[in-house]
């Protein structure tokens, strides 16, 4: 894959969903992977849901996770100490808020940019003003 | 009281009952449905193994689960499951250890400390309370302890969790995650009483 991959982790299906419409938008050949709700798609995390998205979009170029609330994080610990059993290391968490966060990354992975340089602007979309 | 028993039939009683305790919120419908496929799986085994039960337990509150609850409580298992590997029966000394590594575990995926208002205002001082007494530990002092430390969650202010969002507002309410850990211990000293009366 030229891209990094994209993977939006929340407590609704229907939010990720939604989020990756308006994201495809921007770039439809960025990919991105979604890990919404639970196994039975109800209000929460799972972390094989999390896991499988990753392995989805996972290249050299690495994954960048983005996540909504608590336990979608912890999951999402969970997911990346198991794919790293399986050598799939180059997985980055960003501390960044979902929409603005993920916003930016598909931009810059778009671009063609590194893991570096993806994590790098999510980390900036954190202090971006909105108003 | 030195041994516990490990008929799995008494883990199966002991799990069933916390499922049925707990029925309201989202942590309850979470619990509810971890519990329920932790005893589809274990039906599905015998276990002469309490370290090999616990990680099974873990394994699946884990996947199942699906609030923060899932992946915490999935580690305490796992955590006590790799003390207890192998083990046919376990001493209370032993049950200490055990849930001293799920407290560790608790506290490196939660990344919460005691006074935060979690699960954990629970199980480190439970935990505590069980090594300090070890063989002469009294069940029902531990059951009131364990009590007064869920109850003791309601002055805290919650800093970790979607709790944490409420702030000061979350003062006067229990914690439901060290409700259902309480509850969780409560029956354990339950099978661990019921043990006792049948040994005299």
């Amino acid at each position: 894959m030229e891209y990094v991959g994209i993977v939006l982790v929340s407590h609704s299906h229907e939010l990720v969903k939604g989020l990756k419409q308006l994201l495809s938008q921007l770039n439809p050949h960025v990919p991105i992977a979604l890990a919404g709700g639970t196994d039975e798609v109800e209000i929460g995390t799972s972390v094989d849901k999390i896991q499988n998205a990753i392995q989805s979009v996972y290249s050299d170029k690495g994954v960048v996770v983005f996540f909504d609330l608590g336990s979608a994080l912890i999951n999402t610990e969970l997911a990346l100490e198991r794919l790293a059993e399986d050598n799939i290391t180059k997985v980055h968490i960003a501390d960044a808020p979902l929409v603005e966060g993920a916003y930016v990354a598909v931009v810059e992975s778009g671009c063609g940019s590194n893991l570096e340089k993806v994590i790098n602007v999510t980390t900036e979309a954190k202090s971006l003003t909105k108003i | 009281m030195e041994l516990v028993n490990a008929q799995i039939d008494k883990q199966k009683e002991y799990l069933t009952q916390l499922d049925q305790a707990i029925g309201d919120g989202d942590h309850g419908i979470n619990m509810t449905r971890g519990f329920k496929e932790v005893i589809q799986k274990i039906h599905q085994t015998t276990y002469d193994d309490i370290g090999k039960l616990f990680q099974d337990v873990g394994m699946v509150l884990v996947s199942k689960v699906g609030g923060a609850s899932g992946p915490l409580y999935g580690t305490a298992f796992i955590k006590a499951g790799q003390v207890l590997k192998g083990k046919p029966e376990i001493t209370i000394n032993e049950l200490g250890q055990a849930f001293q590594e799920s407290v560790n575990g608790i506290k490196l995926r939660g990344k919460s400390q005691i006074g935060d208002k979690t699960m954990l205002d629970v199980w480190e001082p439970v935990t505590k309370y069980i090594q300090q007494n070890g063989n002469t530990l009294n069940i029902r002092e531990l059951i009131s302890y364990a009590r007064e430390q869920m109850e003791h969650t309601k002055e805290l202010e919650a800093k970790k969790g979607r709790a944490s969002f409420l702030g000061k507002r979350s003062i006067g309410h229990l914690d439901p995650g060290a409700v259902s850990s309480c509850i969780l211990f409560e029956t354990l000293c339950s099978i661990l009483l019921e043990e006792n009366l049948t040994k005299e």
